[in-house]
């Protein structure tokens, strides 16, 4: 395993951590973490079982592949049949189910849709291929922003006229602060993403937990990096505190990439914007900016109004605010299961069904 | 997306006008934007999201963690040595 990885995961570390949290924890307490690679690695290393009864953590919106709304993964179909299209997806949208179809069997039935690993294959898909549009799917948090508004800054410096992204931009902290405003909220702490944070620093998150009086620890990936962000966020709650602290300071530092963020603001603009199984949060999205509107796909390819339908089985949307366990859907690992997904969040290598599916013995 | 791991930059080179790198992630080598981390040196550690380096691991602040931890095992063994010698319960 590479540097910087294995020495994250040492389980020596890892017992030490999970004792002193035993020691440490006198009340029940419900931590969401944010992030859907922290799901990943929670359920992978089984840290969920290990904890104390009472600490309970609660999985969140954190998978972007899951939240992308119906509606995108529609007019990412509709615009991937026309056939002078060639439309480039990372590999995790391909079979993430639209209300008819996915892209994989809209590809299967002719359309031309790419894999790409990073959107400067798909501006280069646009280089190679003049008498085609190319029309790359832009979707992710503030971790993916940044290299989608450089591609797009890119094809407008080169004059690139068969390039446009169709943007599905979803950002964390609108959707924290919506979860701590339901009635149902039962979260008291919170895990935030050291990766969005890398990105966009902490300033926004100490807001929210100045507002709301809940702790947030900014947390790594590995498996320790999450014991000892609990460990801090236990501290906190144990004494009453709330703040935002830092658990990955090898990555995330307070001003965040400012580089990174400056080209987002140059690029996008903020909107409204609909989650997949949660619904519209305020300002919670990003939208290509008027000097750029040449380069939005959904400009470009009028697709706007196409009606949706969700299977009626699927609570993924409960899931993603945290107010049930995947094994707690009906449909869990029985009609929805990865070869035949019911919701997004069965698809996604970040989406709590599939970790749920693939590390629980259930 | 979001499971990034931090790489070795083995490589500068320039393609488009925009700056690129090569980072080695265990012996799988993958090509990286380098433009919102423009002073990374070569032999540095990046954290990348979807083809854009976005930070520079930080390998004194890595080591700082991770002395830390290896600080408080250390004081967990000598914690259970001296259970030990006082007849208290053997640790597992
Ligand atoms: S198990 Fe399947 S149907 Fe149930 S919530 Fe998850 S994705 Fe939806």
């Amino acid at each position: 395993m590479s540097k910087y990885l294995s020495e994250f995961r040492e389980p020596a570390v890892a017992r030490l951590m999970l004792d002193e949290i035993k020691g440490l924890v006198t009340k029940p307490w419900v931590i969401m973490e944010v992030c859907g690679g922290q799901t990943h690695a929670i359920v992978r290393s089984g840290i969920d079982q290990l904890l104390p009864t009472g600490v309970r953590l609660v999985h969140g919106p954190g998978c972007p592949v899951c939240v992308t709304p119906l509606e995108i993964i529609d007019q990412a179909i509709a615009i991937a049949m026309m056939p002078e299209v060639i439309l480039c997806s990372f590999g995790d949208m391909l079979r993430v189910p639209g209300s008819q179809q996915d892209l994989l069997s809209a590809r299967a039935s002719g359309a031309d849709v790419r894999i790409v690993y990073s959107p400067l294959e798909a501006l280069q898909t646009a280089r190679e291929n003049t008498g085609r549009q190319v029309v790359f799917l832009a979707i992710g948090f503030e971790t993916t922003a940044p290299g989608n508004a450089m591609v797009v800054a890119q094809a407008a410096k080169e004059g690139l006229t068969n390039f446009s992204i169709l943007v599905c931009h979803v950002l964390v902290p609108p959707a924290m602060k919506t979860l701590l405003d339901s009635p149902d909220n039962q979260v008291q702490g919170y895990l935030a993403a050291g990766h969005v944070c890398t990105v966009m620093g902490l300033a926004e998150y100490e807001a929210i937990s100045a507002e709301y009086k809940v702790p947030i620890v900014v947390t790594g990936l590995e498996s320790n990096d999450i014991l000892e962000g609990l460990l801090m966020i236990l501290r906190q709650l144990e004494s009453g505190r709330h703040e935002v602290e830092n658990q990955y300071g090898r990555s995330v530092k307070r001003e965040g990439n400012p580089l990174a963020r400056e080209m987002v603001g140059r690029v996008f603009a903020t909107k409204d914007q609909k989650w997949r199984g949660i619904g519209l949060l305020p300002q919670s999205g990003l939208t290509v900016r008027e000097e750029f509107s040449g380069f939005d796909a959904a400009k470009r390819f009028a697709v706007q109004e196409i009606a949706t339908k969700e299977s009626p089985l699927c609570i993924s949307g409960i899931i993603l605010q945290g107010l049930q366990r995947p094994d707690q859907c009906p449909a869990f690992a029985t009609s929805c299961r990865p070869e035949h997904p019911l919701g997004a969040t069965m698809v996604s290598g970040e989406g709590a069904c599939a970790a749920y599916y693939h590390y629980k013995k259930l | 997306m979001c499971l990034a791991i931090p790489g070795k930059l083995v490589r500068i080179f320039e393609n488009t006008g925009l700056k690129m790198g090569e980072v080695d992630y265990d012996g799988t080598v993958s090509q990286v934007c380098l433009e919102y981390v423009p002073e990374i040196a070569l032999g540095q550690y990046t954290v990348v999201h979807a083809g854009f380096a976005l930070s520079i691991l930080d390998e004194e602040e890595a080591q700082k963690t991770l002395a830390l931890w290896q600080e408080l095992l250390e004081k967990a063994d000598q914690q259970r040595e001296n259970d030990g010698r006082s007849g208290g319960r053997q640790n597992e």
